[in-house]
């Protein structure tokens, strides 16, 4: 029986929740294909890790040894493709996140597979699997296959639910891999210490336009009554008022959030597109003709600055 | 040095995109093109680097249809030195693509790629790091920097790329989840570029009419020995799922009443 195996993704001794929603991936692909899903984890002192992966009822392949320490993506990619050799997988499964868009194609590449990126959802008809993904920053949805004998797969982990535990543990098999001399050496890592959300990871983003002039305090008030992250317009980042990193559009951040709230944003085609998978949809806007409120769920027309302190208080009040 | 930068010919991220009735693909006909914006940041990044350290040359490429000359052309434009279009017609996937810059990047040997991390049409985000594989070399995926950019360096059109001394590696700070992680790469190496790299510049019109004059070499797939039969072959294109527009609340009352019983989301 072909493996399915879901690559997965650690950080300070615990397993990321990313990695669940590509073993929901997995899964899916083993309905699909008759395959038995297993998993693998790289790194240095990833034990605890490796067995909360198992936990989930499957064998975990651990490469565990100091050149690995790093995320680095030669080296990972090597062990990555070396256990999908030893499992004899049919498909290597991981979340889009950074880790896995960094190393996923390196990983194709060792194994002359094809690559679909960023799944939203598994497809597929008789057995032949088949991926949904996104194209045009959402504006199209396309199916595509993989026709390579091996394929490797990453998936967008906000469309996809968290695993459930296994009744009973998997085992873990360690692997040794010989680490190849890497090009690449990790030289630090600046974490940005915020007590927000990561805008693409948050179940909810309060996003605020150039209706806010500038001043995202209302913004941010109703984001931390939320425990949302903060996003922002392209006009707002142009302007210079946001950092670019907040930029929610098809050139900043796509987003899919249970909740997003837009103010002040009037909705321009490519803001849109980087937010219409949101699952709920609020839009506060003084212009009652903006774009924005053809994709709302919920349309407010009134003032941001009257409107979302109002809003934060009842959130407050509801807690 | 020399630098190699890929520019890609895409639909603007203005434009509707729209859906083909047979599903094959999205409509074409009255779409405006421009090139990929990632790819602007990494031919500015080029030009930034070039000019700290002549004498240097930045090569502009792009695999596409005849019509991809024009955004080779803005590259120019913008300063690159001179241009390499692999013509091809139809869709060439991620892994074509990669192929074809293996050969053309064995033909160039240049000491760095720099390349947006993605195209804004098929979104893939796997093209610089399957070259880098290809090649066997080193990668930094999603660089930016540490300034922002509305930092005095960014104002000074300082690269966001740190060149060693040596010149035999670069420092770039990746945008990865939770923070910016700074690696070191030993060149020849491929770089993807992230937004918040640097602002491309504008075209000059000197610049503009220069460009004009500068060379483009064409190649194609067979001339380079490269099959680019996909690996990933698109069978249907649908348009997303449609969002009605809801309803307009009166007040912030309702609103959230609404949030809490209906869409029970806060």
């Amino acid at each position: 029986m072909a493996a399915i195996l879901v690559v997965g993704e650690q950080a300070h001794g615990h397993l990321k929740k990313a990695t669940l929603s590509a073993l929901t991936a997995a899964q899916q692909m083993a309905k699909q294909s008759g395959g038995q899903v297993q998993g693998v984890l790289v790194g240095s002192g990833i034990g605890t890790s490796a067995q909360e992966l198992a936990s989930y009822g499957i064998t975990v392949h651990a490469v565990d040894a100091a050149p690995f320490e790093h995320a680095v993506a030669e080296t990972h990619a090597a062990a990555i493709a070396a256990a999908a050799k030893a499992a004899g997988a049919s498909d290597v499964v991981m979340a889009a996140t950074a880790y896995g868009k960094d190393v996923a194609p390196r990983v194709a590449v060792k194994l002359q597979a094809g690559v679909a990126s960023d799944v939203l959802a598994i497809a597929g008809e008789g057995g032949k699997v088949l991926f949904k993904r996104a194209m045009w920053a959402g504006n199209a949805i396309s199916t595509v296959e993989v026709t390579t004998q091996v394929r490797v797969v990453t998936v967008r982990a906000t469309e996809f639910a968290a695993a459930q535990k296994g009744a009973s543990a998997g085992e873990i098999q360690k692997l040794d891999v010989q680490a190849p001399q890497a090009k690449t050496k990790f030289l630090e890592f600046n974490e940005v210490k915020s007590a927000r959300p990561e805008l693409t990871e948050a179940r909810v983003v309060v996003s605020g336009g150039r209706g806010t002039k500038g001043d995202f305090k209302p913004i941010e008030q109703l984001a931390d009554a939320l425990g949302a992250a903060v996003g922002a317009s392209r006009a707002v980042v142009d302007a210079g008022w946001q950092p670019n990193d907040l930029q929610v559009g098809q050139t900043g951040k796509v987003v899919a959030p249970q909740l997003y709230i837009a103010a002040g944003i009037s909705g321009a085609i490519q803001h849109l597109a980087g937010m219409k998978g949101s699952k709920t949809i609020v839009a506060i806007n003084k212009d009652a003709e903006a774009p924005i409120f053809q994709v709302a769920d919920y349309g407010l027309v009134g003032d941001l600055f009257k409107a979302l302190p109002e809003l934060a208080d009842a959130v407050k009040k509801l807690q | 040095m020399k630098i190699l930068t890929t520019v890609k010919r895409v639909e603007d991220y203005e434009s509707k995109i729209k859906v083909r009735p047979d599903q094959t693909w999205i409509v074409t006909e009255g779409v405006n093109y421009r090139a990929n914006p990632f790819d602007e940041i990494a031919v500015e990044e080029a030009l930034r680097l070039r000019d700290a350290n002549m004498p240097s040359e930045v090569v502009v490429v792009s695999v596409g249809p005849a019509a991809a000359a024009t955004e080779i052309r803005s590259g120019l434009a913008m300063g690159a030195d001179r241009g390499i279009l692999v013509k091809h017609d139809a869709f060439v996937d991620s892994d074509g693509v990669a192929r074809l810059l293996q050969k053309v990047i064995e033909q160039e040997k240049p000491d760095l790629v720099l390349m947006g991390k993605q195209a804004v049409d098929v979104d893939d985000n796997v093209a610089g790091q399957l070259v880098a594989e290809y090649l066997g070399w080193g990668q930094a995926t999603f660089a930016s920097k540490k300034e922002s950019l509305e930092s005095p360096e960014e104002k000074a059109k300082k690269p966001g790329l740190k060149l060693s001394a040596d010149k035999k590696s670069v420092q770039a700070a990746r945008e990865v989840d939770g923070g910016l992680e700074v690696l070191e790469v030993q060149l020849p190496a491929i770089v993807t570029v992230d937004l918040r790299l640097n602002v491309p510049r504008y075209a000059s019109l000197p610049n503009i009419m220069k460009a004009k004059k500068k060379p483009i070499q064409e190649l194609t797939p067979q001339g380079l020995s490269v099959d680019v039969t996909p690996k990933v072959k698109v069978l249907k294109v649908e348009p997303p799922p449609a969002r009605t527009a809801g309803i307009k609340v009166p007040d912030v009352a309702t609103l959230v009443q609404k949030l809490h019983a209906e869409a029970k989301v806060i």
